[in-house]
């Protein structure tokens, strides 16, 4: 029973990091999109060609959310095994 | 007959079919064949599982659809687009280990059949299955609809032939391998559009003369097209934000997603299918959106958006090159339409016909009656694909939408809240389904977001009132939820 609840705090606290990082994505997204967009078109910056809206928007964090995914995954994710008999496998 | 786009795509399709035969020495071997049709017997490896998640994900939408609406509306719709991205860690981070667990513990081959015992409830199965039948076959056929227009327009070959060669590879190779084949030949598919894209969105740069060069001719031609607001101006931020719910966290509730989350091997796979499925849909639909935005300069005045895509191809690239990239959305197209038909057989063959009629059913029999379901389904669909009634068209236009709003509370708050019981579960499928249904034709996009935002509100606000409400005095399903937690 307090095996099952191990197994079940781990999977509870990767599903609140899943819903964290969702949130902050979502407003980084909407920041960099309309704070950067919003203006008159012939004001707006370029970077690399594109409008800096765009860049900061739709490919630099991007970028960023794989790489924060990443290291939240391999540090923060923790292996459990599915099967019950596994578990009790494991700590005998 | 153009053959050197033929030539890579046959390619192609043998490559598909090798990955049939190969996959179906595991369903002769498996014991337990339907863990083995419908689920692969739980063995995906990281990869695998990033590729069917993402690939069974992006369909003919995104890959036909999706680059025609970038190309009329300009940047903004990229930036919509790339609201699908939170899908390649947030479904695998919330189903996750809890749902990889649970589904074990309860031997569920579906999504159907986790629900059937997390509530212990007959009608939540019998809705759940229904509603599966119903909008996914009318997705499936909209779909094969989708791939055959593109066989025709690519090869040249009529509406009928390119049907017959579509419905034929699709059928084999599902009825050869069942989910693994899915699974693998998803994995290829996905790579074929992985690269496909990016060789695509280079080749557009290049013609369009550089990026610089692009942006001012778009800027030229209408300046609301380098905005996000929209070519007229008509995207508003709250309706872009309200697509992080339709393709983003709503991904969650659909069944052909959700029951990829209980086939993988263990929770290393799952690592690496988080990590690994992130990068793959952020490149390929940042790639192809913003590949249907630099079209316009290059060809102004396509009045087809759906031919954007194989038009930009040809123009761009050689054509051996463009044979190897109008593989991809066939192949986006092919990934989807065998996950549905698979899916559609596990709730006709598991959730209905196993549990209403045939509970002492033998494995021979088993085996026999999914073969045959998928085959009786594969040929309704080719019937039904060859003229397309106006009925089956139309449904697919709710049919992501209206799932997402059945499945999503019962699924998630069945995993993570103890006091989700079937009197709620019930209520919060109906409405959903409903409610989408009835917006979507009476007041589609109500307050200026997207249909699906309402649906699944109302669907979570009657889940949790009823739920308080009327507690099920059910001592099984009780302990189940108690065990569970």
């Amino acid at each position: 029973m307090d095996l099952t609840d191990r197994r079940m705090k781990v999977a509870h606290r990767e599903a609140k990091i899943g819903v964290g990082l969702a949130l902050i994505h979502f407003i980084l997204w909407f920041a960099l999109a309309y704070g950067l967009g919003s203006g008159d078109v012939a004001d707006y910056t370029y970077v690399f060609g594109m409008p800096a809206w765009f860049f900061y928007s739709c490919i630099v964090l991007s970028g960023f959310m794989i790489i924060v995914v990443t290291f939240v995954v391999k540090l923060f994710f923790k292996e459990v095994p599915f099967e019950d008999q596994e578990e009790e496998r494991e700590t005998k | 007959m153009n053959w050197s786009i033929i030539i890579p795509l046959i390619a192609f399709l043998v490559l598909i079919f090798a990955t049939g035969f190969w996959a179906s020495g595991y369903i002769r071997n498996k014991a337990n064949f339907l863990q083995e049709y419908f689920l692969g017997s739980r063995e995906l490896g990281g990869l695998v599982l990033a590729m069917t998640m993402v690939a069974t994900f992006g369909s003919a939408s995104s890959f036909v659809g999706g680059p025609g609406a970038a190309y009329t509306e300009g940047l903004g719709w990229v930036l919509l687009a790339m609201t699908q991205v939170v899908t390649g860690y947030f479904v695998l981070m919330i189903l996750g280990k809890k749902f990889a667990v649970v589904a074990r513990k309860y031997d569920a081959v579906t999504l159907v059949d986790y629900l059937r015992k997390r509530y212990n409830s007959r009608a939540v199965a019998l809705v759940g299955a229904l509603s599966i039948m119903i909008f996914l076959f009318a997705a499936m056929t909209a779909q094969w609809v989708g791939g055959t227009r593109l066989i025709e327009a690519v090869t040249g070959l009529t509406y009928t032939q390119a049907l017959v060669l579509f419905a034929f590879v699709v059928l084999i190779y599902v009825l050869l391998g069942g989910f693994r084949a899915v699974a693998v030949t998803d994995t290829i598919q996905g790579l074929i559009m992985f690269v496909g894209t990016i060789v695509i969105l280079a080749g557009a740069i290049i013609a369009g003369g550089g990026l610089p060069q692009i942006m001012a001719d778009l800027a030229n031609e209408n300046a609301n097209l380098v905005s996000p607001y929209g070519h007229d101006g008509s995207l508003t931020p709250l309706y872009l934000s309200s697509f992080w719910i339709l393709v983003g966290v709503g991904v969650i509730g659909l069944p052909q997603v959700a029951v990829r989350a209980m086939s993988y091997r263990n929770a290393r796979a799952m690592h690496r299918a988080i990590i690994v499925g992130t990068i793959v849909i952020t490149v390929m639909i940042f790639c192809i959106h913003f590949a249907g935005v630099l079209a316009r300069p290059i060809m102004p005045g396509v009045s087809d958006p759906d031919s954007v895509m194989p038009l930009l191809a040809m123009e761009v690239l050689p054509a051996w090159v463009a044979g190897i990239v109008l593989a991809a959305p066939l192949a986006a197209i092919m990934s989807t339409v065998d996950s549905l038909l698979l899916l559609v057989s596990s709730a006709v063959v598991r959730d209905v016909y196993l549990h209403e009629f045939k509970k002492d059913a033998t494995e021979r029999h088993v085996r026999r009656v999914s073969l045959g379901v998928t085959g009786v389904l594969g040929i309704v669909v080719f019937a039904l694909a060859l003229t397309p009634p106006e009925l089956l068209i139309w449904m697919n236009l709710f049919a992501f939408g209206g799932l997402q709003a059945a499945f999503i509370w019962p699924l998630v708050l069945g995993l993570y809240w103890n006091k989700a019981e079937k009197h709620g579960a019930l209520a919060a499928m109906v409405t959903g389904v409903v409610m989408y249904v009835f917006l979507h034709i009476f007041i589609p996009e109500p307050l200026g977001m997207h249909t699906v935002v309402l649906p699944v509100v109302a669907s979570l606000l009657l889940f949790v009132l009823t739920s308080k409400l009327f507690p099920t005095q059910d001592k099984q399903s009780e302990l189940s939820s108690v065990s569970m937690s």
